[in-house]
């Protein structure tokens, strides 16, 4: 049962690692304040579910829908506040959304809410459901990253992330990508939100602080940004790191942030990013019995 | 009331202005937004709290904690900032927010995690005002003087001294000033010893002016300063100044005069996000580009 329930949140947090790695990996926008997606699909789920009658199934994507229009409208600010200065706006943005949760009594204030137990087809979901709900979802969000990486939107948001005045001189409408990234990754971490709100049964704004956001954008980074790979890998190593140092229980975050720094400091581009040291012996490994792969890796090199 | 309102503003600003003055520096020479800026500022109040109950001698206090954390400063930029210069910006604040998570944790283990006394006892020459309506606490003195004797000591430093024209040189293009001889490396490290220094003393000074610290004492401080450095313009000292001031004035004067839902952080990031959606370059635009 323990077990299910750590398995449970890490996977909430792999698809929110994936989901702020479409905006800071992919199109390269800083993002400090993804929580606040979380939260909005949470809050947005709970409500539509407990006070309108909205059954599960349809508040799944109800709830990314609302934090992807409220996502588009922090993509509309990234388009005239640039680079640091994004950075603490949307910082501002989760402070601020937070604070909304807390103080209105509509979103439950300091109480927080309790959310009703969810059903699909008229039967109860158990944890072991939302597990598979949750790997569904992975899986599902996993294989929309793969064809996006392969599209020519994915093409386009890499040329903008890597110089944006050279991608806007050669016709990229950087405005579109811009908002567009942000629309589906903040849309991605509110359907999160709602598996999370309906698997706890209860939330409050505490959970979606700014210590949350630090939290889902080190899982991208220490996996490895701008892959598919890195998000999950970071959202499995430190989302198990807390249950792995369990024995030096009073170490613990001395420890994660240790792990925070020499990753940074000696892989800054991530565990399996693309010239780390472990994802390069992998490759090695593999070239070695399918060599004709390393045409694929080659491009891919280019890119970053 | 209006006037015991922005006095208290100023209080709370000057208090902000010195506490983000540390990361203003860091941020004016290597462009990083250093959260762990705010775990020297806590470490900082515990050092000048066990000097002041070791030596009794509330000045020799904060030169101790000043120093201590200015070298700590100079460790922190050699081995983790410097590697990381001309990396994406994110891998140096990930970097930033590790450390000042293990730092916070650090002074958890070291000094145990409740509250602790800052028995200050100031024997000050002056003592505060109190009329009617109007309460100015002889500490509040004591802040904005320390405040500004710092805040001078800087400007001397960087206007009129010969390392303050490297250091100016360096913060407008570090490859330029290279290229013109000026060792980059004593500059970023002063800067460094600078910034990490004007930490410690914001950290003692908030310990003596609430008279306690704690380990997450750093906690607020770490984003808010963010908030100043980048409103204030791309770590422009004068500007960190000027948006300290203002946000101190914002959130006393919208959080006690006209009494808003929020609270004063969502306040203070409300009008962050405002300014800078008029003027997305923050309040003071550097002028060299």
């Amino acid at each position: 049962m323990y077990e299910v329930v750590v398995a449970i949140n890490i996977g909430i947090f792999t698809i929110l690692a994936l989901s702020v790695n479409i905006i800071t990996g992919y199109i390269g926008q800083p993002t400090l304040g993804h929580a606040a997606f979380f939260g909005i699909g949470a809050y947005a789920s709970a409500i539509l579910t407990g006070k309108y009658g909205v059954p599960f199934l349809l508040s799944l994507p109800l709830s990314g829908l609302i934090a992807g229009f409220i996502g588009a409208l922090l993509g509309l600010a990234s388009l005239r506040v640039r680079d640091d200065f994004l950075a603490i706006t949307t910082i501002g943005t989760n402070f601020v959304v937070v604070a909304i949760f807390q103080y209105v009594p509509f979103f439950g204030a300091s109480f927080g809410l309790s959310v009703s137990p969810a059903f699909i087809f008229g039967m109860k979901i158990t944890y072991v459901g939302y597990l598979f709900l949750t790997i569904f979802l992975i899986t599902l969000t996993v294989l929309f990253l793969r064809k996006l990486e392969k599209s020519w939107f994915g093409l386009a948001m890499g040329g903008i992330r890597n110089n944006e005045g050279a991608a806007g001189s050669i016709g990229i409408d950087i405005k579109k990508f811009k908002v567009v990234a942000f629309i589906l990754g903040t849309a991605i971490a509110g359907i999160a939100g709602c598996i999370y709100a309906h698997y706890m049964t209860f939330i409050s704004s505490v959970d979606f602080a700014f210590a949350t956001s630090i939290t889902i954008l080190s899982m991208a980074m220490v996996g490895g940004s701008g892959t598919i790979r890195g998000p999950i890998m970071g959202a499995i190593v430190l989302g198990l790191a807390p249950e792995v140092f369990r024995f030096a229980m009073n170490y613990r975050m001395l420890i994660y942030g240790a792990l925070l720094i020499f990753t940074m400091r000696f892989q800054p581009e991530g565990l399996l990013g693309e010239r780390s040291l472990l994802w390069t012996n992998i490759n090695k490994l593999f070239k070695k019995t399918y060599s004709n792969k390393e045409t694929e890796s080659g491009i891919k090199n280019d890119n970053s | 009331m209006l006037l015991q309102q922005i006095i208290n503003g100023i209080v709370v600003g000057s208090v902000y202005s010195l506490t983000a003055m540390g990361a203003t520096l860091v941020y004016s020479i290597l462009r990083i937004l250093d959260i762990a800026n705010a775990g020297a500022y806590a470490l900082g109040a515990y050092v000048g709290l066990f000097s002041y109950v070791a030596t009794d001698n509330l000045l020799l206090s904060f030169l101790i904690g000043m120093i201590a954390m200015g070298i700590w400063g100079i460790f922190v930029q050699k081995f983790l900032y410097l590697p990381l210069l001309g990396k994406s910006p994110l891998i140096s604040l990930i970097t930033s927010i590790g450390l000042f998570i293990f730092l916070g944790d650090f002074i958890r283990l070291w000094a145990g995690p409740q509250i602790k006394d800052f028995p200050a006892d100031l024997k000050l020459p002056f003592s505060g005002i109190k009329t009617e309506n109007l309460t100015i606490m002889s500490v509040w003195i004591l802040v904005l003087l320390t405040t500004a004797i710092l805040l001078l000591t800087l400007w001397y430093l960087i206007t009129k001294t010969k390392i303050g024209l490297a250091w100016r040189a360096t913060a407008q293009d570090l490859e330029i000033a290279k290229a013109m001889g000026i060792n980059v490396n004593v500059v970023v490290a002063f800067n460094f010893f600078l910034g990490y220094s004007f930490a410690a003393a914001a950290g003692i000074m908030i310990g003596i002016m609430y008279n306690f610290i704690s380990p997450t004492m750093g906690d607020v401080p770490a984003y808010k300063m963010l908030a100043i450095i980048v409103l204030g313009g791309l770590g422009n000292p004068v500007g960190a100044v000027v948006a300290a001031m203002l946000i101190g004035l914002i959130e006393t004067l919208v959080g006690g005069y006209i009494g808003f839902f929020l609270p004063r952080d969502s306040i203070a990031f409300i009008a962050v996000i405002i300014i800078l959606l008029i003027k997305p370059q923050g309040l003071f635009v550097r002028k060299n580009i």
